[in-house]
């Protein structure tokens, strides 16, 4: 019996130090293959604006430009309509159709990325160049629409536990004072399950920014700094897209092949700041008001 | 002349019956108290003069009889609900400040319903303050969050934001439940001063409390009124032998 679990015990040990170990060995990768592209090229070159690796220039700010661009589109579209869909599910459908739309929504979550990518290209394109007139239907705003599609799910899932958590009692007590059903939503509700929505918002975000299949196909792919107000509206390239492409075709060892990493190391780093923002968040708002969404 | 008449109402949760044939009348300007042990329906029956249970699961419950107040049947269609908890006002027996000032806190239903004259709402803040007992212990700290008074007084904030509506009838679901036998005077003191312009229904935490406050007691028992009547008859000479039972603590 003591041998079993002592077993067991050192299984479950070793287990869990290999899971740390290969984050650390990915980590330890990723700066060693990325980190030299820091003095290969010169800072002007890695932060400049133009992005022609041919010409060894290899500036990163039109890629780091262009996956804000497309996530802080997808962010403005899919937020609204995100926390719609959960304050419809949770408050306001009755109990049958909560039934059906909860588990659609998980359906959702499962549609491969590049099944999107493929329906983006050939139906939601044609009908983003007709409806705004532009030359191209490939635009960050196609990617926008494809990235807020595939977040809308993590927001839907993770707000909607955040609404369910908030105790019966504030909504009793907003209604005892002779609040409407929408007031108590709007002022009582969602305020208390903040942190939550706020979660929902940061592994929307952190879901977008990593994505890359489906950007990669409906965006156009240009890597230009996005400059006017309609930006938004022309090709862009985001930093996940430029290494899915360009990594396959680039001599390993080169300066490209180290610029390529030390893109992921950026784009590791705005992750993780993120990923950080978000639990700071659930921590300040302690266990009551995060709701137990986080399991 | 009765304020709330309640005639062979009948409520179930799904098929949970959690009051069966229940009917009474609630006078006015008077405390009525709703006693009976656990699981009784004293809340369902608060609640249903409120309609608070409306919006749970609309399909699951389910009403029969009548309410009436001041002679108007309150779940008649064209009823606003929102008006009539203004006009029915309840606090909890779990007192929740909202994350806002002591001030914002007792004028919030004010808001809700579109108040914006800050002369009026400063006026209601220090009159019902005083009504819940209050006043003296927050005057000076009026822009201090609510959730950092003591739980008793919480609870008073809690009956000084119901009271800022200028309901006609007050609903106090176990209100002391969490409170200390000092803060529980307090309350019961403001009750008594409050019934001379409420009217107000009182489910207490033992059956000494409901004893002290009633004027008119009301014993639930498993969803059925087994006796009511004025508060001095029902806890020394019961008719009914269950009540006896109870009141004398020989169960429950
Ligand atoms: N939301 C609900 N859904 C289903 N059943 C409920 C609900 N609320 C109460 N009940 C049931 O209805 C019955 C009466 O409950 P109620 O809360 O009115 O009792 P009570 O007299 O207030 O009890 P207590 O003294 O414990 O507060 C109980 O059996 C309870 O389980
Ligand atoms: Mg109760």
């Amino acid at each position: 019996m003591r041998n079993r679990e002592f077993v067991i015990e050192a299984l479950i040990r070793v287990a869990g130090f290999s899971a740390i170990f290969f984050v650390v060995l990915i980590f330890l990768f990723l700066m060693r293959e990325g980190v030299p592209a820091f003095w290969e090229t010169s800072a002007g070159n890695f932060f400049g604006e133009r992005w022609y690796p041919n010409e060894d220039l290899f500036g990163t700010l039109p890629l780091i430009l262009g996956s804000l661009l497309v996530t802080l589109g997808a962010v403005v579209i899919a937020l609204p309509l995100g926390l719609a869909t959960a304050v419809f599910i949770r408050e306001l459908a009755p109990g049958w159709l909560r039934e059906i739309l909860k588990p659609l929504v998980e359906i959702l979550a499962g549609i491969p990325s590049v099944v999107l990518g493929f329906l983006g290209m050939v139906a939601v394109s044609p009908l983003v160049r007709e409806w705004l007139n532009v030359p191209t239907g490939l635009t960050a705003f196609t990617g926008s629409l494809m990235l807020a599609y595939m977040s809308l799910p993590t927001i839907i899932s993770v707000a909607d536990d955040a609404i369910d958590a908030v105790p019966k009692a504030h909504r009793d007590g907003a209604l005892a004072l002779g609040a409407t059903h929408w007031q108590t939503i709007w002022r009582v509700v969602l305020p208390a399950a903040r942190s939550g929505v706020i979660i929902a918002v940061m592994l929307g975000i952190g879901r977008a920014i990593g994505e890359t299949m489906a950007v990669m196909m409906v965006t156009g792919n240009a890597a230009r700094i996005p400059q006017e107000w309609n930006a938004l509206f022309f090709p862009a390239r985001t930093m996940t897209a430029t290494i899915a492409a360009e990594m396959g075709e680039v001599a390993q060892g080169s300066t490209h092949y180290h610029v390529l990493f030390a893109v992921g190391i950026l784009l590791f780093a705005v992750t993780f700041v993120i990923n950080a923002i978000a639990s700071l968040v659930v921590i300040k708002g302690g266990p009551r008001r995060g709701g137990r969404l986080m399991g | 002349m009765a304020k709330f008449t309640v005639r062979n109402l009948t409520f179930r949760y799904d098929d949970h019956l959690a009051l069966q044939d229940v009917s009474l009348d609630i006078p006015a300007n008077e405390i009525t108290v709703i006693f009976g042990p656990a699981h009784a329906g004293k809340s369902t029956l608060l609640r249903c003069l409120n309609r608070l249970n409306d919006l749970i699961e609309t399909e699951a419950i389910h009403l029969e009889g009548q309410i009436l107040l001041d002679g108007e049947d309150i779940y008649a269609p064209r009823v606003d609900v929102t008006e009539l908890r203004r006009r029915v006002g309840m606090v909890f027996a779990v007192p929740i400040p909202l994350p806002l000032s002591i001030y914002e806190n007792v004028v919030y239903g004010l808001r809700m319903r579109g108040e914006t004259s800050s002369s009026l709402l400063t006026e209601r803040v220090e009159r019902s303050l005083r009504q819940a007992a209050l006043w003296d212990e927050v005057r000076d700290r009026l822009d201090e969050p609510g959730v950092l008074l003591s739980g008793g007084q919480q609870q008073r904030l809690c009956l000084a934001r119901t009271l800022a509506l200028e309901p006609d009838v007050i609903l106090l679901d176990n209100p002391t439940s969490g409170l200390d036998p000092l803060s529980t005077a307090k309350v019961e003191a403001s009750l008594r001063e409050l019934k001379a312009d409420y009217t107000v229904v009182f489910v207490p935490h033992s059956v000494q409390q409901a004893a002290r406050v009633a004027d008119t007691a009301v014993f639930l028992l498993n969803g059925q009124l087994i006796e009511a009547g004025p508060g001095e008859r029902i806890f020394t000479r019961p008719r009914e032998q269950r009540t006896e039972d109870y009141v004398t603590g020989r169960f429950g």
